[in-house]
């Protein structure tokens, strides 16, 4: 059973590509966007690179009266259109015969008893092995009734040596408190090693790049501290507004959206120690450790700054400011942006501020980690010679255009001595490549083979709930968000948080 | 952007390649490797198409070294190199320089290469057809940490994996090999689950497809089981069974696309296996330029001792010996050498 017997694998053979075994996978939610945009083509680019098992399978839940080939076809049209790979009709037809449907509704007892036949009719029609993963693509108030119902029906947890896995998105929870009710919930019905919390930034090649980028060279590690690292910027930013999400977005805004999350994420890995290998618990050590050493300004109104985007014409459109948008109070309190400044309490980063900033409808849509490095201590060029010399950066681009970014003083050609800062790039392949991964592939294959490494756990969840509540808090309290146009890169009071410390913000 | 430069030298094509780059503005560039294709003006287009579609994944410098030694006592006096720059749109997402090397010069187009070579970057040469004999001790094969070969484009292609395990050296590698990837994952992926002992196997494929008996090979080589090879119509390799006390497991292909799965104790299932492009597989053998002890295991498992199975043979197929004849293997990986020169010749030609 286990590989190490298995005399065709061979750690040296290393063309061999990790193949899920048996298994199959339910999406509660399906017709829902994230469902038909990301979870079903990321499944069909799997099986077209041959990373699915024989007889995996697909089992659609959802409210609407369908049949197996309406599933199908809603399938096949999710594919059609977002699938990174071309169409294969000998992959579809692989796929297709795996395809299940289950209509109903989450309080519906029957439906999860038609689910439980359809997974042990799939065990003997497609040899799964009763190993499922179940992907809670619903809004957050259905988790607990969901996984209630599993429990209920006998769903989970598997017979013998199979596996049962609960698959859940963000929002986890909205603060500390309900992020641990959340957990409560969970863990009651699933083992914490069976829980996956998907955060997509960590599925993307260049997330996974900043510790191969940190730990298998030489070169960065040794100034990667407060001797030589000014300060770090991260920067998610999106260049649309919140479209039809209103429901979604107000009341939870920018930080608890994205910061929480995806930002404290990248910080984490941008900031934490060497772990001791990458075995999951060992790099969760570390992200632990450099997350409990966060530390908030103490001032938080001088070092938070919340924003709404305001009507203006963006990139030559004309667009509606947030709290003109359709659903939104006209009161509404909400960020759409978000800059805060955080330290780390250790000996690496002691004094390194690192600054934190997201928002919608801004300048355009980048996420970046930008690690900005100290002025040379002294210059030995006449006075005048370096006035456009700025400070080193290394920018870790996530995305669009995933690569590093080195920028660095270089003379300019001609003159007598004039320094000025020159920018040298790197993209490893492209984007669209059959072999280099989307983010919801990637994490969607380390599910089914229950590889947690690239999964924030509930004591990360935890801590950066712990990070964001005090300043919600305040914000709760004191003023209002301020306004920015839309299309620019936020209000000015952020730009006065960093000029306060003597800095400014890169324009990503 | 293309810059043609005729009779000239490496390094008027270095400066070619520095002014090309600059008229389109992409002075810095992050090249990771150095791909030389050693081929004919037949197949340079087919081979620099797979190349700009691996350059996609892998960004390369891409060196097609095109050989035109003449038929003429007084073509051949005649030395002279032309070169033809490619850079931006025209050359995938690296950079290409197509060489003409005419007369005497196609005997040393490893002094044409190496000034050629990205700096401090990996090398991997690439022999569409035609591979030499003995690929690392081959002028340009020595330049290189990673050596392509193709014993499915030979005349002998069985021939041709006796010659490879002869002449092997760490860095050598073969699209066959290459082509059998997905069928050994998805083998290793059967054999992840539970199953009895298997006890002899048996692949099946077309004649003349080396693949078929690199899997066989390898199937012998891993499971210490004897492994016969049948001959089918194909296309491409057809079949594999692994023989086991409750029953066989098979992967069957009859179509070159579908593949059916067949478990003791399960129920069938379809697999995709498709046939794929040489893009893909050139792709594939760019990401990992290490030595491939897999491999050679394989094809120095031998040939000649894969059970040949006469029932299915016809007029077309080339007996190979069978157990009984072992002792002969010697002399026959020997004939199957030289079967092999003389038909890399011939295959030049009639190409
Ligand atoms: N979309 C994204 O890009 C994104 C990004 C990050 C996180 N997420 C998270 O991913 C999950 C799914 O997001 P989504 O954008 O796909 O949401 P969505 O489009 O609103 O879909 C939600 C799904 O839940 C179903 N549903 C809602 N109420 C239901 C009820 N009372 N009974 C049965 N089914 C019900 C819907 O079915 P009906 O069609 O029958 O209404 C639909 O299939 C959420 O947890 C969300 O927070 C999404």
């Amino acid at each position: 059973m286990s590989t190490s017997s298995n005399p065709l694998r061979d750690p040296q053979d290393r063309r061999l590509p990790r193949i899920a075994g048996p298994s199959g996978l339910v999406i509660f939610g399906v017709t829902g966007d994230l469902s038909r945009k990301k979870l079903m083509p990321a499944v069909y680019d799997l099986a077209n690179r041959g990373l699915l098992p024989p007889g995996f399978s697909l089992v659609g839940f959802a409210r609407r009266d369908w049949e197996d080939e309406d599933f199908a076809q809603v399938v096949h049209d999710a594919v059609k259109e977002h699938a990174r790979t071309p169409f294969r009709e000998e992959v579809w037809q692989q796929l297709a015969e795996g395809f299940r449907f289950v209509p109903g509704e989450f309080d519906d007892d029957n439906s999860f008893e038609a689910l439980r036949a359809t997974i042990d009719e799939l065990d003997k029609a497609r040899g799964t092995g009763g190993n499922f993963a179940f992907y809670l693509s619903v809004p957050p108030k259905f988790f607990p009734k969901v996984v209630q119902q599993l429990k209920k029906h006998g769903l989970s947890q598997g017979q013998g040596d199979s596996w049962r896995r609960a698959v859940i998105e963000k929002p986890f929870g909205h603060d500390l408190a309900s992020a641990q009710e959340l957990n409560r919930v969970v863990h009651e019905v699933f083992e914490p090693v069976d829980v996956f919390r998907i955060d997509h930034y960590l599925g993307k090649e260049t997330v996974q790049n900043i510790l191969a980028l940190r730990f298998a060279n030489t070169m960065f590690e040794p100034i990667w501290n407060r001797s030589y690292v000014d300060h770090v910027q991260i920067t998610m930013a999106e260049d649309i507004g919140i479209g039809g999400r209103a429901g979604y977005y107000d009341g939870i805004g920018a930080a608890r959206d994205v910061i929480q999350n995806h930002l404290l994420q990248l910080l984490a890995l941008t900031a934490m120690e060497e772990p001791g290998s990458f075995h999951p618990k060992a790099l969760v050590t570390e992200k632990l450790k450099v997350l409990s050493a966060v530390e908030l300004p103490e001032d938080l109104g001088r070092y938070t700054v919340r924003g709404q985007y305001a009507h203006a014409w963006q990139g030559g459109e004309e667009v509606l400011g947030y709290l003109e948008e359709e659903g939104i109070d006209p009161k509404s309190k909400t960020d759409t942006y978000a800059a805060i400044k955080l330290t780390i309490n250790n000996r690496r980063w002691a004094g390194v501020p690192f600054y934190l900033r997201t928002g919608k409808r801004l300048g355009r849509r980048v996420t970046e980690i930008a690690v900005v490095f100290k002025r040379a201590p002294y210059l030995p060029f006449e006075s005048g010679a370096t006035e456009e010399l700025g400070q080193n950066a290394l920018v870790i681009r996530v995305q669009p255009d995933e690569g590093i970014t080195v920028r660095f003083g270089s003379k300019v050609p001609g003159t007598s001595m004039e320094v000025r800062d020159v920018t040298m790039d790197f993209a490893y392949g492209e984007s669209f490549t059959e072999s280099s991964p989307e983010a919801y592939e990637r994490l969607l294959l380390d599910v089914l083979l229950g590889d947690a490494n690239l999964f924030p756990r509930h004591q990360e969840v935890e801590l950066s709930w712990m990070i964001l509540d005090p300043i919600e808090e305040h914000w709760e309290k004191h003023g209002r968000p301020a306004q920015y146009p839309a299309g620019t890169w936020g209000p000015v009071e952020a730009d006065e948080m960093l000029a306060r410390d003597g800095r400014s913000w890169r324009r990503p | 952007m293309k810059i043609d430069l005729t009779n000239t030298t490496s390094s008027k094509i270095n400066a070619g390649l520095i002014e090309a780059r600059r008229a389109i503005g992409t002075p810095a560039v992050g090249m990771v490797l150095t791909l030389v294709i050693v081929t004919d003006e037949g197949n340079a287009y087919d081979a620099l198409k797979a190349a700009g579609d691996a350059s996609r994944e892998h960004p390369s410098r891409t060196l097609v070294v095109i050989k035109r030694p003449g038929r003429t006592p007084r073509d051949r006096a005649k030395s002279r190199l032309d070169a033809e720059v490619r850079v931006g749109s025209d050359a995938g997402t690296g950079e290409t320089v197509l060489l003409r090397l005419h007369g005497e010069l196609a005997n040393h187009a490893e002094a044409v290469v190496l000034p050629l070579l990205l700096p401090d970057a990996p090398v991997v040469v690439w022999w569409p057809e035609e591979a030499p004999e003995k690929p690392a001790e081959d002028p340009l094969g020595k330049l290189a940490q990673r050596r392509i070969t193709d014993a499915a484009s030979a005349e002998d292609p069985v021939g041709a994996l006796g010659v490879r395990a002869g002449s092997y050296s760490p860095g050598d590698t073969d699209l066959a090999w290459t082509r059998i990837t997905p069928w050994r994952s998805m083998l290793a992926a059967a054999l992840d689950q539970r199953h009895s002992a298997i006890s002899a196997a048996e692949v099946e494929g077309e004649p003349y497809n080396p693949s078929t008996e690199l899997l066989g090979m390898w199937l012998a080589d891993r499971l210490k089981v004897p492994v016969a090879r049948k001959v089918s119509d194909g296309p491409g390799l057809t079949a594999v069974r692994l023989d086991t006390a409750d029953g066989a497991i098979s992967l069957d292909r009859a179509d070159g696309a579908l593949a059916e799965l067949a478990m003791p104790g399960q129920p069938d299932r379809h697999v995709a296996l498709k046939r794929r492009e040489t893009a893909e597989l050139i792709a594939e053998e760019l990401r990992r330029l290490d030595p491939d002890e897999i491999y050679k295991s394989a094809v120095q498992f031998g040939v000649e001792r894969l059970k040949f199975d006469r029932s299915q043979e016809d007029s077309a197929t080339r007996p190979l010996p069978d157990e009984d004849e072992q002792k002969a293997a010697a002399p026959a990986k020997k004939s199957a050498a030289t079967a092999k020169k003389a038909a890399g010749s011939a295959a030049g030609k009639s190409k």
